[in-house]
């Protein structure tokens, strides 16, 4: 794990008196004591999205102790308050509001739409508060006061087309939906890539209205158009019935390339791995990733939640949060925002179960960018990696 | 059912037990909140009594007119979109959005791809015309669907279905049509008013005078409508829409009134919503916040205006407080609380309130007021 100043120190008065002064290391009043300094966490662990958001929860608390096991942050321990989102945007801003106002909280782990994120970023640039976000999403967006732990569209989208164009010789795509921002914006970056770099067709785009579960037009109109690629970002239930159908109409994804962003191992739970076996997902992170940061992170999550619980891209990504905060908080020596903000470009936690990543001055993260196929027992096996790390780039230049 | 004798009071504007009400709510929000609450929880409550003026309406034609509408989340959404659109034409400034491909019109619409702002969004350029919209465009909007369906003689539980089904359109279109309206992520990152910061805490405490103010004035204004004599005609079409019908008033107007009239009130409350809490989004127009404020009113008892403002407290209090001790299991205690308050006060805070405080005021002051008040809250409602 991270490397830890105080960790080992055999007496801990020794450890206390290398802490270094609250007053020196808190100078905006936070929630930061002689022993202890309080962060957020926000997430839903109610209504629709709490089934995607709890496994974020998991991570940011196991995390959390890990980091307080390890001597906690500047030589004091991390206590959490945790607040519902509710599923509900507002609700988001609320409680983003409270924890920042009364709570004083030093950094917040939460959310996970983008509209929850578009709900309370303006709290957290008003009340000057740090946000670790952890889903990968649309881009477009960069601010101080937020730490992107995800991906954002163009990392995880381009190198995903150009292995299925170049290992699949795919010519033709098929580009499908929910109907909000982020599969919308990624689609619009996915049909750039497609036209203008790989110089191939899109041959359909279609959205569907969140929650939708009939399909079977859709599917017809695939089976007359026979794409070389089907290109989905259906987020939530609707990817149970999406899946389901595709099977049962006769589409072979061993058969028929499938390449999807929004299926993690916690949707397949949901679909059951035998309607998915064969699709390929592109984003960073799968649980079956042969490393041996992962395969720590694995078990110990493991053993904290239980062994039937999965972890998937951004469940990982929100166990970056609380590491890269504690990082960059030893980084800058001091829990303010201002200093914290500053100093979180160029932070890097190697420890990290995808492997190593960056924190960039746009404060996205760098990270490579992996393939992956579902297998009938809802695991993935990662058959390409990016070389290099992917450059995060939320504003793209010719992908707008 | 009591027939009740011509009294002085009876025709009176205010009762003096409603006169002294009033009073209580008006020290209440006024006095008693700001003075005892931090900034954070005063803006809270100031949101929580934005959806206290559409608790209000329902009073109005659920309690008195008998016409359930489960659909107020559409008006309270008109009102708040149209406030929010105006926010977003002034937070979209050139200078403010260099960064997009097109500068000076509202960032989602750039993420989607469009270049001039489209044609519908024109009049919120002018705070003028969206003060106007504001009330208008909801009311009108009420005035259709009312118009549509109760000349057509649609009523009861077919009318409360039918405004469900205009609620789930609404929000679909919403959420389908995003370049335009935003889309699931709403309106969002509204900050100026005419150049003044809503998003301080002292422009907050503003808003929150501002917003208490407007809702006593149409608790007033609500009061007036009970009071005269087109409020009895809404109790009496409630209880016997037949002889009301025979005995020569229409009864579709009166309804479209009343409809119209708490359509007016959840637009206000939505417009001051979005001013308050600086977005608006479509999980405020759909069926489940539309069932919610008629959860509030039948907390509060669904015949009682004053009822209306302490029910839609309490829940969101309750909602608040519940979900900050118990995130992973508050639900349930707001729905245990839901129960047992239509299990054991049918008629809500309200209903308490008659039932034990008021005979024992009566008793202290040694005046009968619950005997002229029963009639109106032991009827029977749709």
């Amino acid at each position: 794990m991270a490397a830890m100043p105080f960790a080992g120190l055999a007496m801990p008065r020794t450890a206390f008196a290398q802490a270094p002064a609250t007053s020196a290391v808190n100078t905006t009043g936070l929630a930061v004591t002689d022993t202890d300094v309080t962060v957020g966490i926000l997430h839903s662990v109610t209504g629709t999205m709490a089934i995607s958001e709890t496994g974020s929860v998991q991570a940011e608390k196991l995390a959390i102790e890990q980091i307080n096991a390890e001597g906690g942050v500047l030589g004091r321990k991390i206590k959490f308050i945790q607040e519902d989102g509710g599923s509900d945007w507002p609700t988001f801003a609320e409680k983003a509001k409270k924890l920042l106002v009364n709570d004083k909280c030093a950094a917040v782990m939460g959310c996970w739409t983008s509209a929850s994120r578009k709900a309370v970023l303006p709290v957290f640039e008003q009340y000057n508060g740090m946000l670790y976000y952890p889903t990968f999403y649309e881009g477009l967006e960069q601010s101080k006061n937020v730490i992107y732990t995800g991906q954002e569209a163009t990392q995880q989208i381009l190198a995903g087309l150009d292995w299925v164009a170049k290992e699949k010789g795919a010519k033709t795509f098929y580009l499908l939906g929910s109907d909000y921002i982020w599969p919308r914006t990624s689609n619009k970056i996915a049909r750039k890539h497609i036209e203008n770099v790989l110089k191939t067709k899109v041959v359909g785009e279609e959205y569907f209205p969140l929650g939708h579960t009939q399909f079977n037009s859709v599917i017809n109109k695939i089976k007359l158009t026979k794409p070389d690629v089907i290109y989905a970002i259906i987020v939530g239930g609707s990817n149970v019935a999406f899946y389901k159908q595709l099977k049962a109409a006769g589409i072979d994804l061993n058969k028929q390339t499938l390449m999807t962003i929004s299926v993690t191992e916690d949707e397949i739970d949901g679909i059951g791995g035998e309607n998915i076996a064969g699709a390929y997902a592109c984003m960073k992170y799968f649980q079956s990733l042969d490393n041996a940061n992962n395969k720590q992170f694995v078990s110990a999550f493991k053993k904290m939640w239980g062994d039937k619980t999965v972890i998937g891209d951004v469940t990982q990504a929100a166990y970056l949060g609380p590491w890269l905060w504690k990082l960059t908080v030893e980084k800058a020596g001091s829990f303010d925002i201002d200093k914290v903000a500053e100093a979180s470009a160029g932070v890097e936690f190697k420890q990290a179960p995808e492997g190593y990543v960056k924190i960039h001055p746009n404060h996205h993260l760098w990270s490579k960018t992996r393939v992956g196929r579902a297998r009938p027992d809802g695991q993935y096996d990662v058959i390409y990696e990016t070389a290099e790390l992917m450059e995060p780039d939320p504003f793209p230049k010719g992908y707008q | 059912m009591v027939i009740r004798s011509k009294s002085a009071d009876d025709t009176a504007f205010m009762k003096p037990l409603e006169i002294v009400s009033i009073l209580i709510i008006a020290a209440l929000i006024l006095v008693v909140l700001p003075a005892t609450l931090d900034a954070f929880r005063l803006n809270l409550v100031g949101k929580y009594l934005t959806y206290a003026f559409v608790a209000l309406g329902l009073v109005l034609c659920w309690g008195f007119g008998g016409i359930l509408s489960l659909g107020q989340g559409i008006f309270f959404g008109l009102g708040g979109y149209c406030m929010a659109m105006y926010l977003k034409l002034e937070a979209s400034s050139v200078a403010n959005t260099k960064i997009q491909s097109t500068p000076g019109i509202p960032d989602f619409m750039d993420w989607n791809q469009l270049t001039e702002l489209p044609f519908f969004w024109l009049p919120f350029k002018s705070l003028t015309l969206t003060v106007i919209l504001i009330i208008a465009v909801p009311t009108l909007f009420a005035f259709f669907i009312g118009a549509a369906m109760f000349k057509r003689r649609v009523g009861g539980v077919y009318f409360a279905i039918i405004t469900q089904a205009i609620a789930a359109i609404l929000t679909i279109l919403i959420v389908g049509r995003q370049g335009y309206t935003g889309g699931i992520n709403g309106i969002t990152d509204l900050r100026t008013l005419q150049g003044w910061d809503i998003r301080t805490d002292s422009a907050k405490q503003i808003l929150y005078f501002v917003n208490s103010g407007l809702l006593i004035a149409c608790i007033l204004l609500a009061q007036y409508v009970k009071r005269s004599k087109l409020g009895r005609v809404l109790v009496a079409m409630r209880d016997k829409e037949d002889r009301v019908r025979f005995s020569g008033y229409s009864v579709a107007n009166f309804k479209i009134f009343a409809f119209c009239l708490a359509a007016a009130f959840a637009a206000i409350g939505g417009a001051m919503f979005t001013l308050q809490v600086g977005f608006m989004s479509p999980s405020f127009v759909g069926i489940v916040p539309s069932i919610e404020m008629v959860i509030y009113t039948a907390v509060g008892g669904r015949l009682s205006l004053f009822g209306a403002v302490y029910g839609t407290l309490l829940v969101n209090v309750a909602k608040t407080a519940f979900s900050e001790s118990f995130p992973e299991l508050w639900l349930f205690g707001l729905g245990a609380l839901f129960i047992a308050v239509v299990m054991v006060f049918p008629n809500g805070l309200a209903g308490i309130y008659h039932s034990y405080v008021d005979p024992l005021v009566a008793r202290l002051t040694r005046r009968r007021p619950a005997e002229t008040e029963q009639p109106l809250h032991g009827a029977p409602a749709e």
